[in-house]
C-alpha cells in the first residue's frame, strides 16, 4: 500500500428511499380498513388478496394525500400519471405483483431544505446567527401498495418440513415512495433529511410517520468516493433502521467500513446489508446481481390519472404553513433563536398553540419560553399533547401579559401555573381571586420594610455595621411578609434607601 | 429472434422448472409466437401513442369509506392451505 492512497480524503454519497404509509380510513384498490389490527388476517377481501376476476379502484384520499405531499416536497405534479405492476414472487405478495408507478409517477423534481445541526440536534449558525441549510433534491414521489407480512416460520409436526405464517391485514394499505437524489454526504444530513420528510407528511396529516411501527421506513444507498472523483463508487443499501439515531449512526458506521476496505485494498460488493441495532453495525443479508428484473408493465386494470390544474391549485390552497416555512417567519418576525424556531415547529400542534399565544399579544420569546419550558416539561411528565390540556393559549397570553405588566412576578407566575395547567380558566381571574398581584405601591411595600426592620434590630445593626450582605436577608423578609407579592425590584430600591440612610 | 438461453431466464423468472425437451419446445414455439406478431411490424405507427387499455376513460377513484369484506372465513379456507387464521406457505429461502 502507498502512502498516497492511505492519506487519500474520502467522502460518502447517501440517498434515501422513504416508504411513509398514509392514513387513509381503507386500502389504497379496496374498501378493507388500512388501519393497524392486531389480530391477523382481519382486513382482507378479494382485490388485497388477489383472487381472479376482480378490479381494483384507486382510493381517492391516496391520491389526493400523494400530490399533496408531492406539493409540499416542491415537485412537479405529472399532468398524466398511471400505474404498472413490478414483479416479484415472494409470499408477502399475494397477487405476485406490487402496483406501484414506473415511468410516470404522481410527482418528481423536487426539493427540500434541510438545517444542517451539531451532535445535540441544534442548528449549526453562521456569523450572521442565521441556520445553515442545504438543499436536498426529491427525484420522485409515487404511490403503491404495501405487501403483507410473514409472521414466523416453524418446524412442521408432522413432515418436518418448514413453512411461513402470512397476514394480508397490510398488504394494499396505501404509502407513498419518495427517493431523494445522492445530495446527502453524512449520516447527520440524512438523519436531519428524514425528520423533515416526517415533519412535512405530520404537518399535512397524511401520515403518522411512526418509525418504531413501521409507517415511515428508510432504506438508504450509501458509497465512498475519494474528494474530487466525479464518478459514484459501488454503493450499498442499508435497512432496518427504527429511529432518526440509527439512521445516522448506521450511516457513519457503513462509511467507516467502506473506508476501511477501500483502503485495505478490497472491493465494495453491491449487496443490501442489515443495521444491527444491539451490536451497532451493519451485516451482509444479501448481494445483488445486477439490477432486479422486475418486469414492470402497465397495470391494465387501473386507467391513468390526469390531476387538472384546478383540483392542483384547489389542494395546494389546503397545505398548511409547512415547518420550513415556519422557521423562518419566526426567526425574522417573531425575533425567535434559530434553536427556539426549530423546537417550536416541529410539531405542528405545539406551533399552532405558540401561535394563538402570540395572537393573544403576548411577547413571542416569553411565550417560547413557557412552552418550551415548564408547560413541556409538564406536558412529558403527564404524557399529554398540548391539545389536550386545560390551559388554553388566550390563558397563557394573560399570564404572560400579567408578567409583562408587573402584575405579578415570574415566581407568582410559576406558582400558579400548575394549577392552570390543571385546571384552566382565566389567569387574571386566578390572581385576584388568590390576591396574587404584585405590590407596587410604595407606601405598603415602606410599611413592610418598616415593620421588618422593627423585628429584627440586631441584624440592623450588623447591617449598618458593614455587614452589607445581609440586604439579601431583609429582602426575603419582606417577600415573606408580603406573601411574595412585592415587587422585588422596587424591593431592593427602597431597602436599600432605608438601610443607608 | 429468442435463444434457449433467454428461455431459460423467462423460465427462471416466472418460477418454472423446464425439462431439457421442454426448453426446446418452449425455444420453438416462443418464437412461431414472435413471428407471428412480427408481422404487426409492417404497419406505419409513428404517431401512434402505446395501447395499454381497451377503454379510454381516467381518473376513476372510489370515495375512502371503510366497508368489510364480511367473508373472512370464506378468504381463508379458499387458499390452498391455513393454519387458524394465517395463510400457510410454503417457507422461502431468501436470495435468487
Amino acid at each position: 500500500m502507498t502512502t498516497a492512497l492511505k492519506t487519500t480524503q474520502y467522502e460518502a454519497v447517501i440517498g434515501l428511499e422513504t416508504h411513509c404509509q398514509l392514513s387513509t380510513e381503507t386500502k389504497i384498490f379496496s374498501d378493507s380498513s388500512a388501519t393497524f389490527t392486531a389480530d391477523p388476517n382481519i382486513n382482507i377481501d378479494p382485490v388485497c388478496l388477489g383472487l381472479p376476476g376482480v378490479l381494483p379502484v384507486l382510493n381517492q384520499k391516496v391520491l389526493e394525500y400523494a400530490v399533496k405531499a408531492g406539493l409540499a416536497l416542491n415537485c412537479q405534479i405529472a399532468p398524466y400519471s398511471k400505474f404498472d405492476r413490478k414483479q416479484y414472487f415472494y409470499p408477502d405478495l399475494p397477487k405476485n405483483y406490487q402496483i406501484s408507478q414506473f415511468d410516470l409517477p404522481i410527482a418528481e423534481h423536487g426539493w427540500i431544505e434541510v438545517e444542517i445541526t451539531d451532535s445535540t440536534g441544534k442548528p449549526v449558525l453562521d456569523q450572521a446567527g442565521n441556520s445553515i441549510t442545504k438543499r436536498i433534491g426529491i427525484t420522485r414521489l409515487h404511490m403503491e401498495e404495501d405487501a403483507g407480512k410473514l409472521v414466523h416460520g416453524g418446524s412442521d409436526r408432522l413432515s418436518g418440513s418448514t413453512y411461513s405464517l402470512v397476514d394480508y391485514n397490510r398488504a394494499g394499505v396505501p404509502l407513498v415512495e419518495i427517493v431523494s437524489e445522492p445530495d446527502m454526504r453524512t449520516g447527520q444530513e440524512a438523519a436531519e433529511y428524514a425528520q423533515e420528510l416526517r415533519r412535512i407528511m405530520r404537518y399535512l396529516g397524511v401520515s403518522d410517520g411512526n418509525m418504531q411501527e413501521g409507517s415511515l421506513r428508510c432504506d438508504v444507498n450509501i458509497s465512498v468516493r475519494p474528494i474530487g472523483q466525479q464518478e459514484f463508487g459501488t454503493k450499498v443499501e442499508i435497512k432496518n433502521m427504527n429511529s432518526f439515531s440509527a439512521i445516522q449512526k448506521a450511516i457513519d458506521h457503513e462509511i467507516e467500513r467502506q473506508i476501511q476496505a477501500i483502503a485495505r485494498g478490497e472491493k465494495i460488493l453491491q449487496e443490501t446489508r442489515l443495521w444491527e441495532e444491539g451490536a451497532q453495525r451493519t451485516i451482509s443479508m444479501r448481494i445483488k446481481e445486477g439490477s432486479s428484473d422486475y418486469r414492470y408493465f402497465p397495470e391494465p386494470d387501473l386507467g391513468p390519472i390526469e390531476v387538472s390544474s384546478q383540483q392542483m391549485e384547489a389542494w395546494r390552497s389546503e397545505l398548511p404553513e409547512l415547518p420550513y416555512q415556519k422557521r423562518p417567519r419566526y426567526e425574522e418576525t417573531l425575533g425567535l433563536s434559530p434553536y427556539d424556531a426549530r423546537v417550536l415547529t416541529d410539531d405542528r400542534a405545539i406551533a399552532e398553540y405558540f401561535e394563538a399565544v402570540v395572537a393573544a399579544n403576548a411577547n413571542p420569546k416569553l411565550a417560547a419560553n413557557w412552552i418550551m419550558g415548564d408547560i413541556s416539561a409538564y406536558l412529558n411528565t403527564e404524557r399529554l399533547s398540548i391539545t389536550e390540556i386545560p390551559l388554553k393559549p388566550k390563558a397563557l397570553g394573560e399570564l404572560i401579559g400579567l408578567i409583562e405588566a408587573g402584575t405579578i412576578s415570574n415566581k407568582i407566575a410559576k406558582d400558579i401555573l400548575p394549577e392552570l395547567l390543571a385546571k384552566g380558566g382565566s389567569a387574571k381571574d386566578l390572581v385576584e381571586r388568590k390576591g396574587l398581584s404584585q405590590i407596587s405601591d410604595t407606601g405598603e411595600i415602606e410599611a413592610a420594610i418598616a415593620a421588618v426592620l422593627a423585628e429584627n434590630p440586631s441584624e440592623l445593626e450588623q447591617y449598618r455595621a458593614g455587614k452589607t450582605k445581609l440586604l439579601g436577608f431583609f429582602v426575603g423578609k419582606v417577600m415573606k411578609q408580603t406573601g411574595g407579592r412585592a415587587d422585588p425590584k422596587l424591593t431592593n430600591q427602597l431597602l436599600a434607601n432605608k438601610l443607608n440612610p | 429472434m429468442i435463444d434457449r438461453e433467454q428461455v431459460q431466464k423467462v423460465a427462471h423468472l416466472a418460477r418454472l422448472k423446464l425439462t431439457p425437451d421442454e426448453e426446446e419446445q418452449f425455444t420453438t414455439q416462443l418464437n412461431d409466437i414472435l413471428d407471428y406478431f412480427e408481422q404487426l411490424s409492417e404497419l406505419d405507427v409513428t404517431d401512434v401513442q402505446p395501447t395499454t387499455r381497451a377503454i379510454d376513460v381516467s381518473n376513476v377513484v372510489r370515495p375512502d369509506h371503510h366497508q368489510p369484506y364480511g367473508q373472512r372465513e370464506a378468504l381463508l379456507e379458499n387458499a390452498p392451505d391455513r393454519d387458524g387464521e394465517f395463510f400457510k406457505v410454503p417457507k422461502i429461502v431468501t436470495g435468487d
